[in-house]
């Protein structure tokens, strides 16, 4: 802990968003897609974290209860919905959902 | 040089959301998400914050990873993504190093570099909640503080409980 600077923290859950964000844009599987999503989620709560503890204050650390919370129900939501899309057209591949494109 | 064990969590976080990212079988991106999810809750505990990594441990890398792997059985979708057309790799390559050049150039140039853990700052010194491991802490800023959010917290998730329910009804043709 000592030498182990914010900067360093800040640097992981940058790219751990980055990595996020680049999943979010290559990949087609609505599922992975997600997880992707949720990468995001979990390195921004990293950096809260991190920023709680060097700044010695509670607040960051609270939220990042709350985010937990919130990412729960919105995962259970969000599968729900894949699973509707995926009963309704048979496919959770995003190249082949493109009917308001043609 | 950082903690030897912050760069062998780093290392894994970071490899983890790679095969996360790069597999193109959806089990194993699920379980490249579940080892970065740890990889997280391992950094967390090395920040002394031991109530959120257990909760991270316990809601993500537990509940919320089995629900992703229960739903890509259940879709049963497992004939691997084709090969990817390569201006869309390039396109994402191109945005993770874009990204990661501006995060790194954004570190360089703020205060964060020799930034070590230490007292509140005095800009936040009328803050009266320090930083604390007990999970005490966290009760006594939920109750006090986080009131309102927590309430919202609760009603978020009954909300959920009555989309998910409303959602996953079956369909009628008609409806």
């Amino acid at each position: 802990m000592e030498h182990t600077t914010l900067a360093h923290h800040l640097l992981l859950a940058g790219l751990l968003f980055t990595a996020g964000l680049a999943g979010v844009i290559i990949r087609r599987n609505l599922l992975v897609v997600y997880m992707c999503l949720e990468l995001m989620l979990a390195a921004a709560t990293l950096a809260l974290v991190a920023f709680s503890r060097f700044n010695n204050t509670m607040d960051g650390a609270i939220l990042v209860f709350f985010v937990i919370t919130v990412a729960a129900a919105e995962v259970a939501v969000g599968l729900a919905l894949i699973v509707a899309l995926y009963r309704r057209t048979g496919t959770v591949s995003s190249d082949q959902l493109n009917t308001l494109c043609d | 040089m950082p903690d030897p064990l912050f760069v062998f969590f780093a290392a894994l976080t970071l490899g983890a959301a790679g095969l996360l990212v790069l597999s193109r079988n959806a089990v194993t991106s699920a379980m490249g998400m579940i080892l970065a999810l740890v990889g997280i809750a391992a950094e967390f505990f090395l920040l002394d914050a031991y109530f959120l990594g257990v909760l991270q441990v316990l809601v993500y890398a537990g509940a919320v990873m089995v629900l992703f792997l229960f739903i890509i059985m259940l879709l049963n979708t497992d004939k691997p993504e084709t090969k990817y057309p390569w201006m869309k790799a390039a396109g994402g390559l191109a945005v993770f190093l874009f990204l990661s050049a501006g995060v790194v150039a954004l570190i360089l140039h703020s205060g964060a570099l020799d930034k070590v853990a230490g007292p509140t700052p005095p800009e936040l010194s009328n803050n009266p909640a320090e930083f604390a491991t007990a999970a005490k802490a966290f009760g006594r800023l939920l109750y006090t503080k986080y009131m309102l959010p927590l309430q919202m917290a609760g009603l978020l998730l009954l909300l959920a409980l009555v989309g998910v329910v409303n959602l996953s009804k079956d369909a009628k043709p008609n409806a």
